[in-house]
């Protein structure tokens, strides 16, 4: 209702192209998602111009937080350089008149789907998730009356049940993205597909991080300074995955890598999937096994939109 | 049997009073009155339609009685009507007291994860967090309901109808509940099956000084399973006693024709 008034006279769309009454709704969803920490707020869902599973959840959530002092940044598998994540910080640009960003310490509002940035967050940052199935216990247990009725009781013993088949299986807890937290004690959550990497960085974060599921019109939220716990065996403690290679352009040896194919004789690399982290260390002079490889070219920080 | 432990019988575990539930104008259960005490073994039979299962779904706490109490004398609330309590308590004593064997295994089991996370399940329900230890549970009970060890991380489809089973009394059993609720635990398998399992069953619940109330149509499983009987028409209690005294000398007629349609050989 107090859109900023130095919109270009050829606007086709509202401010941050959702309506105001429809921001308000969401807002009040977000705010009942900060109080009740890991709780699912249901919202009202609305039709978005990416189809269902490409983000709908998250851009309407960063929709109604946005505002033009933001300072915007969409990732996608932790590069900000891939078909989804460019389209979606150029829709911002264009309906929100935000400026954008590649680098984790500038940016206001970071909307993810996989991974959260290797920058440690800071304090007034939001991370906004694309979240595609905000119950963890569905895979387990179908009936939505059902798995709400274990949320109010906090009857969650079904959710060992996957880990135990892990073990069983695999002689490890194997689950790699998605693994379910308890927050602040007291709520199941999925952290959406990040992989279980990121999940520490949740613990007690500076950040505040909203979760928005489009499809299943959900909304939750982990605020700062919140105990996030992963949930665990007392005999098979969690563990985040590790590394033997170091990153082959950047070297570093801490970062969650993605290994990439380079040929039929199976040759491959390991590289930062955090695309913005890895350029900014290699423009601090580190540099690795594979430095000026033809990849090394490929993500050198282009002029935002 | 040298194995049989001596029970504590004194202790009543549910009492049932007046219990009445009806689905509109069609009454299931029509003023249901019993007693059961601990390790003690009620049967209940009765033709197809005459509300057996209804009511061991009202007295189970899945379905609310149109009227009448069902008391149950739990750990945590002493002997207490189950329909006072509020939900999550009663969720709670049907979690930690009570197992319930369906007569269809795939209704009580988890078919999407292997039979040892079936078996260990209740142990995560209440509260366990250590692998090794409800891995050696769940290997224990595999033994024990005589299902071969290898076949642990199998997942329940590629078990036989009367393994399924086997699997599902585990499951209802290893939390060492005070009460199971068994549906029809045999129907549905072939008559050799059904004579190991009724023997597992009849060990099983003598060893652990268990109570169960089973639900059946075949007066065999009641002869020998069964304490008390309970026999049902038409919603209503007809008759009740001990088993033998209720097979062997049948008051109602509708017993007597029970009793007499069992096919001697």
């Amino acid at each position: 209702m107090n859109a900023p008034s130095n919109l270009p006279a050829n606007r086709v769309y509202n401010y941050a192209y959702l309506d105001e009454q429809t921001k308000r709704m969401i807002r009040r969803s977000i705010l009942k998602a900060i109080a009740i920490p890991g709780y699912q707020v249901p919202f009202g869902s609305r039709e978005m111009p990416v189809p269902y599973g490409w983000g709908t959840g998250g851009i309407q959530v960063t929709a109604s937080i946005i505002g033009p002092d933001d300072v915007y940044k969409c990732i996608d598998q932790g590069a900000d350089d891939t078909t989804n994540a460019v389209s979606i910080r150029r829709f911002f640009a264009r309906v929100a008149d935000v400026a954008t960003t590649e680098q984790t310490e500038e940016a206001t509002i970071i909307q993810t789907r996989h991974r959260i940035p290797e920058a440690p967050l800071q304090e007034g940052q939001i991370m906004v998730y694309q979240v595609p199935q905000p119950e963890p216990l569905r895979g387990l247990e179908p009936r939505e009356t059902e798995t709400r009725a274990m949320h109010a009781y906090e009857e969650y013993g079904l959710q060992y049940l996957s880990l135990y088949e892990s073990v069983a299986a695999y002689g490890r807890i194997a689950g790699g993205a998605g693994y379910p937290v308890l927050v602040d004690e007291r709520y199941l959550m999925s952290p959406s597909p990040i992989p279980k990497f990121d999940n520490p960085k949740l613990h007690q974060s500076e950040a505040l991080h909203l979760f928005g599921a489009g499809r299943e019109k959900r909304i939750y939220a982990v605020p700062p300074h919140t105990d996030v716990r992963s949930l665990d065996f007392e005999d098979y403690p969690f563990e985040i995955q590790s590394w033997d290679e170091v990153c082959a352009l950047c070297n570093c040896d801490s970062s969650y890598k993605d290994e990439v194919i380079l040929d039929d004789d199976g040759n491959r690399m390991f590289v930062c999937s955090d695309s913005a982290y890895c350029g900014e260390r290699r423009k601090q002079g580190h540099s690795g096994p594979l430095a000026g490889h033809a990849l090394d070219q490929l993500d050198q920080p282009e002029d935002a939109e | 049997m040298s194995m049989i432990t001596p029970i504590e019988r004194d202790e009543q575990l549910l009492v049932v009073e007046g219990l009445d539930k009806s689905f509109g104008p069609i009454g299931a259960c029509r003023d249901v009155s019993f007693e059961l005490r601990r390790g003690e073994i009620l049967g209940i039979v009765g033709e197809s339609g005459s509300g057996k299962t209804t009511l061991l779904r009202c007295i189970s706490g899945q379905l609310e009685p149109t009227g009448g109490q069902v008391l149950f004398n739990s750990r945590r609330h002493g002997m207490h009507d189950i329909f006072a309590l509020s939900e999550q308590d009663r969720r709670r004593i049907a979690r930690e007291e009570w197992g319930y064997v369906h007569q269809n295994p795939r209704d009580g089991l988890r078919m999407r994860v292997s039979g040892g996370a079936n078996v260990a399940e209740p142990l995560m329900m209440n509260g366990r967090r250590h692998y090794g230890e409800m891995r050696e549970q769940s290997l224990n009970w595999f033994e024990r309901v005589e299902l071969d060890l290898g076949r642990i991380d199998n997942k329940p489809r590629t078990f036989s109808g009367g393994m399924q089973q086997r699997l599902q009394i585990a499951r209802n059993l290893i939390h060492n509940p005070s009460l199971v609720f068994m549906d029809e635990p045999t129907g549905g398998l072939d008559v050799s099956v059904q004579a190991r399992l009724l023997d597992l069953m009849r060990v099983l619940v003598r060893e652990m000084g268990l109570a169960a109330i089973i639900v059946t149509h075949d007066i065999g499983v009641a002869r020998l399973l069964a304490d008390r009987l309970l026999v049902m028409k038409s919603g209503f209690v007809v008759e009740q006693g001990l088993t033998d005294q209720v097979l062997d000398d049948p008051q109602h007629g509708y017993t007597q024709l029970l009793v007499s349609s069992v096919l001697q050989i």
